[in-house]
């Protein structure tokens, strides 16, 4: 019963946040909203009892992914005017889209998949016993070893092709050697001089150098 | 549907008391512990200095903090006329509230945990990045110069550090077998995971150093060239909140370096004098001792540069994490044989 409760306070937050994301006239109210949605579809996730997904949902997409968004809408300077015309123009586009996802949920959900008896065996396939991050691992590395692998190198590429695409190099830049001015000796870097009054080092000979 | 006014029964409403009851007993000599933290950083530091520290309120300048709290209490709350007001007025308690829901997992002696959930090791590192963005709201909601470069200053920090923390961790969770913050302290009878780990526990201390942006790395507040960073344009319980929040947070992290590595509520020798002492004194004495720490690196170190900062924590600790991590777990598979 509370956990009904609980379920529909987080169903109602997800989707008011997601209605807060699109609405939000400033991104970065919107990217607040965004973490409220995530939150709570975490929220739902526990409720689910897959607390593994649910930390990893906070993990990922609220530590990382969101933090990033955040990062870039600080750092690039928008033209809330010039958006809104664009987003006007792709009007049209945007309708398409949404009415091809709205089909296919409604299509998904009169299918029959999500039936009660088969939602029972497809829902929720946690083994009984142990914890569920044991069952995942276990399945992660057995049965979906090379798709697991293969997702890796994926983003192993992606990385390395963004790092490719975004480097430059710096020439005036100055970079700081660590080992170059720690392996600096006395005699290379400082020199003692007897110095003439009124007369500075000008004339002073390599000899005269103590 | 349900009737859910059914809910309202007296069992119900005694577990609720029982749950916000164990929640004050941890939040408010937490209150306090921030508060005398305060006045322990500025003593410390003073005798380290050859200077007395505050000595005026009360005996020993013991009424220091408390007279800092009324101060900062009474103070008028001003909001910037150019900031977005309510990202500006959520901001600190964004910093402040992550501080303090990390506390739900923490084992303070054996058994005496508000939530004793097999993922703790995961909830810690889930909440604790959180508390960015707090901080970067405020540095873009009091749209200012020096707020911003503060926030994205942090921001860039704390993320940097995260990773080589978060692999620091995993070597913890894969000695001991287990996410549960129990059996995490359970499993360090007989030895801590200091002394098996102890170049990841050097790594984690400097990470929570930057994590906490505290000095060296105290880039974000960098007073000679940001004024004080992100919170600038904050005043009053506003500026409190950040204040506390840091605090808290140093805490917080002293004892989730205690946790798993210095053994918790254990004592460092099992036998007539030390076991007699009871487990959560240790555990408090071990934080006390981390968070000297903390104090004495203020004392000590001069400011890491910005760049000199990055550097530290993707090429050298990334790496050095990240190789450790696959050394630890070949020599516990081929060598151990677990």
């Amino acid at each position: 019963m509370i956990a009904d409760l609980v379920f529909y306070m987080c169903a109602a937050l997800l989707i008011m946040g997601g209605i807060g994301v699109v609405t939000a006239r400033n991104p970065m109210i919107a990217i607040i909203f965004m973490v409220m949605s995530f939150f709570n579809a975490a929220g739902i996730f526990l409720l689910l009892g897959a607390e593994f997904i649910a930390l990893l949902t906070v993990m990922v997409y609220v530590g990382a992914v969101a933090v990033m968004f955040l990062f870039v809408l600080m750092t690039i300077d928008i033209d809330f005017e010039v958006l809104k015309d664009t987003s006007k123009k792709h009007l049209p586009l945007g309708v398409l889209v949404i009415a091809i996802m709205l089909s296919q949920i409604i299509l998904g959900v009169f299918s029959g998949v999500f039936k009660s008896d088969e939602a029972a065996a497809t829902g929720m396939p946690i083994p009984e016993g142990g914890e569920n991050i044991t069952h995942i691992g276990n399945i992660l590395f057995t049965d979906y070893l090379l798709p697991f692998q293969a997702s890796g190198f994926i983003l192993l590429t992606a990385m390395i092709g963004a790092i490719v695409l975004t480097y430059r190099k710096r020439p005036d830049s100055k970079r700081q050697v660590i080992g170059k001015q720690v392996s600096r000796t006395r005699e290379e870097s400082m020199v003692i001089l007897d110095v003439p009054k009124a007369r500075g080092t000008a004339e002073m000979k390599p000899e005269e150098v103590k | 549907m349900f009737d859910y006014l059914e809910l309202i029964t007296m069992d119900n409403i005694k577990h609720l008391a029982l749950i916000v009851a164990q929640i004050l007993a941890i939040m408010l000599p937490l209150f306090g512990a921030v508060a005398y933290l305060t006045l322990a950083e500025r003593k410390v530091i003073g005798w380290m200095q050859l200077r007395v520290g505050p000595s005026t309120v009360g005996p020993w300048g013991l009424g220091q903090p408390i007279a800092d709290a009324v101060k900062l209490m009474f103070k008028e709350a001003i909001v910037p006329g150019v900031s977005s007001k309510a990202t500006y007025l959520i901001a600190p308690i964004m910093v402040f509230v992550p501080a303090l829901m990390a506390w739900a997992v923490i084992p303070f002696d054996e058994g005496i945990v508000l939530s004793d959930i097999n993922l703790g090791v995961m909830y810690l590192l889930a909440v604790s990045s959180l508390g960015i963005y707090g901080i970067l709201l405020a540095g873009w909601a009091s749209n200012s110069k020096y707020p911003f470069l503060g926030a994205v200053r942090s921001g860039a920090q704390m993320v940097s550090y995260e990773v080589s923390m978060g692999l620091v961790v995993l070597s913890v969770i894969l000695l001991s077998g287990s996410m549960n913050l129990t059996e995490v302290i359970e499993h360090q009878k007989g030895m801590w995971h200091m002394i098996p780990l102890f170049p990841m526990f050097i790594v984690f201390i400097i990470s929570i150093l930057a994590e906490t942006n505290r000095a060296p790395f105290d880039l974000p507040e960098a007073e000679a060239e940001l004024v004080a960073g992100y919170n600038v344009e904050y005043g009053a319980m506003g500026f409190a909140l950040f204040f506390l929040g840091e605090y808290a947070n140093m805490i917080l992290m002293s004892a989730i370096t205690v946790v798993l590595f210095m053994g918790g509520w254990l004592p460092p020798f099992d036998f007539a004098p030390f076991n007699l002492i009871p487990g959560f004194l240790w555990f408090f004495a071990k934080i006390a001792l981390i968070l000297f720490v903390f104090l004495w690196t203020r004392a000590t170190f001069p400011r890491y540069r910005y760049d000199q900062l990055m550097r530290l924590g993707w090429k050298v600790f990334l790496p050095f994490t990240l190789l450790w991590l696959v050394g630890q777990a070949s020599f516990m598979k081929f060598v151990i044989g677990v």
